[in-house]
């Protein structure tokens, strides 16, 4: 069952939902598009919209987030159109979301390299006497990397007000966590660091959101870091240019269909009385429709020439890569390229 | 898999592997996500099932921790073969392998080398996501004491990485990942170690020399083809190793076609070809009757997907560029 609602207001609730929706009805979309070639490989998160919603919604606007390829979309809860991150997907540059005005950090592909950033970035703010906390995002796989625990014990050191929300699916990649680690809970890790650490259902959007809002007031009082396990299981694939059949149990995965987040939370709101089916179906639909035309938004974005991403590299673009010497320069370029 | 039979790139190195497995007790492969998935590009499938678990290792997600580890098994006789699963994600383990892997024999005033080997898919062209298309060449030939060796067919791949297995010293092994699954080759029912230490003309030619490595030989054979329509013959050299270069074929290049263009997907800036063009102009420039031209990726990151064939070296590019060569 998911969490006690009586705390939350039907406003938050509702908030939380939609923000569930949206995520879903980009993800779902995502999927479409790729299979129609109009974006490249893309990393799913059917499954972990609870946890990814309750984390933006638990923090005020000014705090930070540092997503890995499994969070592609939450930029968009913070008010980024879903088309930036779609355009990465695509492999347009278009898909770099603004990092200052959404105070998201741009996502991180090598596996627990997010995580020292927030460190950096809790601790800074700390120095600087700001109030601010920084959340990264990690999976069950990036708690075996090293900069997992150069970020942890860091943050434990110098009580930097970061979180480290570790959804654990239970896989990365086909690699299940119980070849991972020889740990049972990835949040008894925290020990180590003198942290605490926290498990919760990364199925429940409530209580995912109640263990970020605490954690995150910890942080505020200035009581350091929080390692949350968010426990979970990715129901879908790696990625769509991943084949699941390879190495996992398909029939054992279908006992984890229903934990599915979305309806079990509009479940919950229904018999919380806090909302009616037909309230919430408006909702999810609506969230497909905003994103109605948005394949070909994506198709009709105007592509970059490789000039003008190369004056993207250096503040002052260097000799090398203004356009006359991008590609092949030759003796003759002391006086005007050739060839 | 061991009678002859046409196999492209990945399935070559599936059988490399398998061949080196079953010749070798000690070898020992180690990876993530190469057990039962095979590896994401499958460069392992199959193998675990046929040689167990203790075999072919799926290993955490820790690439510092499992070429290290790698290391350590060396010291007690095993011969690993780690597989790093994209380009870019042997970073965390540059430390392990140039401030340890490569300096071993250094500190063994010579005594003893590491049988190790890391295979790193690499390479732009496969319309990947960011840090997919990585090609780091430069950094590990410009680092001391590892051996940095590119085959570029699927013949090559299977011999070069047998080869690798036994040379003695680390050697870190990439492969061009786009060249994986384009064409097929007839295989020997047995790899028989290749040579590491030449560079191989994979076409005779006179006027010109192409350098390439890995899947850049394709585009320079490409180019070598249309320049023989012009009635310039183009001779093509697959280096085949970054680290040692082949010094001499390089040089005969040199004396016997007088132009020596160079083409590689890494940045231009410190790259394989800036190498070759100061050797060129150290030992040979007596006999060039052009300076040599790189035509190469460029000093920024890879581009995401929709620029990455505006930085990939192309056909086109390169008789531009031998065509001022030629002019010269
Ligand atoms: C340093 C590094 N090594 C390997 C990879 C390839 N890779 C991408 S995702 C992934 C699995 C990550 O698993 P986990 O941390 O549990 O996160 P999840 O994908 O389940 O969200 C791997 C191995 C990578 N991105 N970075
Ligand atoms: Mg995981």
């Amino acid at each position: 069952m998911l969490t006690e609602l009586s705390s939350f207001s039907r406003e938050l609730a509702l908030q939380l939902f939609t923000a569930m929706a949206r995520l879903r009805a980009f993800d779902e979309r995502a999927v479409i598009l790729q299979h129609q070639g109009r974006i490249g490989t893309y990393p799913t998160f059917y499954g972990e919209e609870a946890v990814q919603a309750a984390s933006v919604w638990a923090l005020p606007r000014q705090d930070w987030l540092f997503p890995t390829y499994r969070q592609s979309a939450v930029v968009t809860l913070r008010g980024c159109p879903p088309l930036v991150p779609l355009l990465m997907w695509r492999g347009h540059p278009g898909g770099w979301h603004d990092v200052m005005e959404y105070r998201v950090a741009p996502i991180c592909v090598p596996v627990a390299t997010n995580l020292p950033h927030a460190v950096g970035a809790a601790w800074g703010a700390k120095l600087r006497h700001q109030e601010l906390v920084a959340l990264a995002y990690g999976g069950d796989g990036s708690t075996s990397a090293g900069d997992f625990h150069e970020a942890c014990n860091l943050a434990g050191l110098v009580g930097a007000p970061v979180i480290f929300l570790i959804t654990n699916n239970q896989w990365a990649i086909s690699t299940p966590v119980s070849k991972q680690t020889k740990i049972r809970r990835v949040a008894d890790k925290a020990a180590a660091y003198g942290i605490p650490g926290v498990r919760v259902d990364a199925f429940d959007v409530f209580a995912c959101y109640q263990a970020v809002r605490e954690a995150a007031a910890r942080a505020r009082a200035g009581e350091g870091p929080t390692l949350i396990e968010a426990i979970g299981y990715r129901l879908g694939p790696h990625a769509t240019a991943d084949e699941p059949s390879l190495y996992r149990d398909l029939q054992a995965d279908r006992l984890w269909e229903p934990m599915e987040p979305l309806r079990r939370t509009q479940m919950a709101l229904v018999a919380a009385g806090l909302a009616s089916e037909a309230e919430l179906d408006q909702i999810r639909a609506d969230s497909v429709e905003e994103l109605r035309d948005i394949g070909d938004s994506v198709d009709a974005y105007p592509p970059v020439t490789i000039e003008e991403i190369a004056a993207t590299v250096h503040r002052e673009t260097p000799w090398g890569l203004r356009p006359d010497r991008l590609r092949e320069p030759s003796w003759g370029a002391r006086g005007g390229a050739v060839g | 898999m061991s009678a002859t039979a046409e196999l492209n790139m990945v399935e070559a190195i599936t059988k490399g592997l398998g061949q080196l497995l079953e010749e070798d007790p000690d070898a020992i492969l180690l990876g993530e996500d190469i057990g039962r998935n095979g590896g994401v590009f499958r460069a392992t499938a199959g193998l675990q099932e046929r040689f167990g678990e203790d075999r072919v290792v799926d290993t955490p997600l820790s690439e510092a921790g499992f070429v290290g580890a790698a290391i350590g098994m060396c010291l007690v006789g095993l011969h690993p073969v780690v597989e790093i699963q994209f380009d870019a994600f042997v970073y965390p383990a540059f430390e392990q392998l140039v401030s340890q892997a490569g300096r071993f024999r250094w500190r063994t005033r010579g005594a003893y080398g590491l049988p190790l080997v890391v295979r790193l898919p690499y390479g732009g062209g496969t319309r990947a996501p960011e840090l997919h298309s990585d090609s780091p060449e430069t950094l590990f030939s410009h680092m001391p004491g590892l051996r940095v060796v590119v085959p570029s067919d699927p013949l090559s791949a299977g011999e070069l990485l047998l080869a690798a297995t036994r040379c003695g010293d680390p050697v870190v092994f990439l492969e061009p990942k786009r060249m994986y699954r384009r064409g097929r080759q007839l295989l020997p029912a047995k790899f028989v170690p290749g040579d590491l230490d030449h560079a191989v003309v994979v076409r005779p030619g006179e006027d010109l020399t192409v350098i390439a490595y890995g899947a850049m030989v394709d585009v320079a054979e490409g180019a070598a083809e249309r320049l023989q329509e012009e009635g310039v013959s183009t001779r093509v050299l697959d280096l085949r190793s970054i680290y040692p270069l082949d010094r001499e074929s390089i040089l005969a290049a040199a004396e016997e076609t007088g132009r020596v263009l160079v083409v590689h997907e890494a940045a231009r800036h410190c790259g394989v070809a800036a190498e070759v063009a100061a050797l060129l102009q150290e030992e040979a420039a007596d006999v060039l009757l052009a300076p040599t031209l790189r035509v190469t990726g460029m000093d920024m990151p890879f581009p995401l997907s929709q620029n990455e064939d505006d930085a990939l070296p192309t056909v086109e590019r390169v008789l531009a560029a031998a065509h001022t060569m030629l002019e010269y």
